[in-house]
């Protein structure tokens, strides 16, 4: 009885695509399950709350000498915080900034003058510059080297020469008062 | 030679009845049939066999005394090295067995290469072979951070960073790779899962390249198909006689380096503990990563420079169609001899150049032999397979053995032939 009513059935045209469709919506339903449950796994690799919750870091400056560097780590990486001699301060503001690879002014760069605050990271493959300590080469622009693979940064953090595409990055920031910053 | 096995034990035979693998392992790995022209560069594929067998089974007792966590990373594996009960031997064996692992397959690589074994029909089995290489350079770069001394740290910061080169999402890739702003617990913690994961994944492509190969069976060095039983000889005991001698000399070169140099082949600075605010003033990869790396630096474009280290292995996956040779084997191909041996001195030269500093004559070697990589596949392979004309290979195996007749020179080492 019931393999006459599969036959009968089979034999009319109308089952073949209603059978198409359940496959069809079945497969699709299915597939759109294991990619919503995918989301999950790939987003628990993304930072965590407690990994989020330590995104700003104080910093006392009044220790800090002009032409003196302090290095401070935020968010598991290097901040650079130089206090710029007056000179570095002229250099970084007298250059054409349309021959830079990455162009900016260093007046969109820095709040007070004084004051440059950079990510102590190179933006070519991550590596730390040197130039925090006075006897650190500096590179050819007075500012910071990095010596993994040759990127030359100048008095304001921007890049001059060498592989790395970008401009050391400027953190947000802001001053408390005239000696206390916050990054983050 | 392919009749089915009658097992003596009962058990064997019952077991083979319901499961046949006692059939499988007679059919594949003993009567299976090999060409009888083989040389000793048809041991490399059982050798990276024995290397992955060799680093999964120390890996495992490894992940017994590791503590995949910042703080206590680098001083568990110090302690593996002094403390725990051979340690030092596990530790040894699976870092140098790591390099033993990428020295044997390249010369596998270069083996298929030379032999034209990737020509029509081993397509696929070369293209699972190029897979097993990326998922190995993976694995491996992993394990090189587990250490977390200074350049397991900065290794990992530098290749992630590769990924920030990405226009757009690379800034948001970088992040999630790292769960973090920085490569810290995170990362090390997800490296060692996907350590631990990885080389199961490969021992998977492993066995469906071994399924692939033996659908069409070894290439050889003469490079032409089998025309019958006379050009074969079964896997054991001839090729399981000839892999055990390539694997006692294998065991030797390992013994040597884990025995009396065991860190010639690593870095001094990575017995300093990882400091995230200082980067070591020259930091280069492990030797097996060199080339690459020297890829990378010869680029002065970021994105550029990781667009061709990337490229330098994936145009391998389309090497069987941008070679258009009539024959397979060098052997028979005079000119594309002398260009094999090119790529290989090519090869050399970027490792060497991925060691020094891109500055100077290094950075211009780095440029030409990076060039000159590509220039190889890209132009050379195309273009001398069509303007050269190869030499005539021999009509089978087994006719240079007959022509020869009782001629000294040719048939010597198949001279057991006639018992067959």
């Amino acid at each position: 009885m019931m393999a006459e009513t599969a036959q009968a059935l089979e034999t009319r045209g109308d089952n073949e695509t209603k059978r198409d469709f359940l496959i069809l919506a079945t497969t699709a339903v299915g597939a759109l399950g294991a990619a919503i449950f995918a989301w999950p796994l790939i987003d628990s690799m993304n930072p965590a709350a407690d990994v989020l919750a330590l995104s700003s870091t104080e910093v006392d400056l009044s220790s800090i000498e002009e032409g003196q560097s302090i290095t401070i780590k935020w968010r598991g990486r290097p901040v650079f915080v130089r206090r710029r001699t007056k000179v570095e301060i002229t250099e970084a503001g007298s250059i054409k900034i349309i021959n830079l690879p990455d162009p900016e002014t260093d007046a969109a760069r820095v709040q007070r003058p004084e004051w440059l605050i950079l990510v102590g990271v190179c933006t070519h493959l991550g590596c730390i510059p040197l130039g925090q300590k006075s006897t650190d080469p500096r590179g050819d622009f007075g500012g910071w080297f990095c010596p993994c693979h040759g990127s030359h940064y100048d008095t304001s953090g921007r890049i001059r020469k060498g592989p790395a595409p970008k401009n050391l990055q400027v953190p947000i920031h802001t001053f408390l008062d005239d000696n206390t910053v916050r990054i983050g | 030679m392919s009749s089915a096995p009658q097992f003596k034990n009962p058990i064997v035979r019952w077991i083979d009845y319901r499961l046949p693998v006692f059939s499988y392992m007679h059919k594949e790995y003993r009567n299976y049939p090999m060409p009888k022209n083989l040389n000793y560069f048809w041991n490399f594929g059982a050798l990276a066999t024995i290397a992955l067998v060799l680093l999964m089974v120390t890996g495992i007792v490894l992940a017994m005394h590791y503590t995949p966590h910042v703080d206590l990373a680098f001083d568990s594996v110090e302690r593996i090295r002094r403390e725990v009960n051979f340690g030092w031997l596990l530790q040894y064996l699976h870092t140098n067995g790591a390099s033993m692992f990428f020295a044997v397959v390249y010369i596998h690589i270069f083996r298929g290469i030379y032999y034209g074994s990737y020509k029509a029909p081993r397509e696929l089995l070369w293209m699972l072979g190029v897979v097993i290489l990326l998922v190995m350079m993976a694995t491996a770069f992993m394990g090189y951070v587990l250490p977390w001394g200074q350049m397991s740290f900065w290794a990992a910061t530098v290749i992630t960073n590769l990924f920030s080169a990405i226009p757009g999402i690379g800034e948001a890739i970088v992040t999630w790779l790292w769960g973090g702003f920085s490569v810290d617990n995170p990362t090390l913690n997800r490296f060692f899962s996907f350590h631990y994961l990885l080389p199961f994944v490969l021992l998977g492509v492993v066995i469906l390249h071994v399924i692939a190969l033996h659908v069409h069976g070894s290439n050889n060095p003469d490079g032409i198909d089998l025309t019958g039983a006379q050009d074969t000889v079964p896997f054991h005991p001839y090729f399981t006689a000839k892999d055990s001698v390539g694997t006692g000399v294998f065991l030797l070169i390992l013994a040597v380096l884990v025995f009396y140099a065991p860190n010639f082949l690593n870095h001094p600075d990575n017995t300093i503990p990882a400091n995230p605010l200082q980067t070591p003033a020259h930091i280069v990869p492990e030797w097996y990563f060199l080339p690459f790396y020297a890829i990378l630096r010869a680029v002065p474009d970021k994105l550029l420079g990781v667009i061709a280290m990337f490229s330098s292995i994936l145009v391998l996956f389309v090497l069987p169609w941008l070679d258009t040779a009539k024959v397979r084997s060098t052997r028979y191909r005079p000119l594309f001899r002398w260009f094999f041996w090119l790529l290989v001195a090519d090869s050399i030269l970027l490792g060497a150049c991925g060691a020094n500093a891109p500055e100077g004559i290094w950075l211009i070697l780095s440029r030409t032999g990076t060039a000159y990589y590509f220039l190889h596949f890209l132009v050379l392979t195309p273009v001398l397979g069509l303007l050269e004309t190869p030499r005539v290979p021999p009509t089978s195996i087994n006719q240079p053995v007959l022509s020869a007749g009782a001629g000294p020179a040719s048939s010597s080492h198949t001279s057991g032939d006639s018992q067959c």
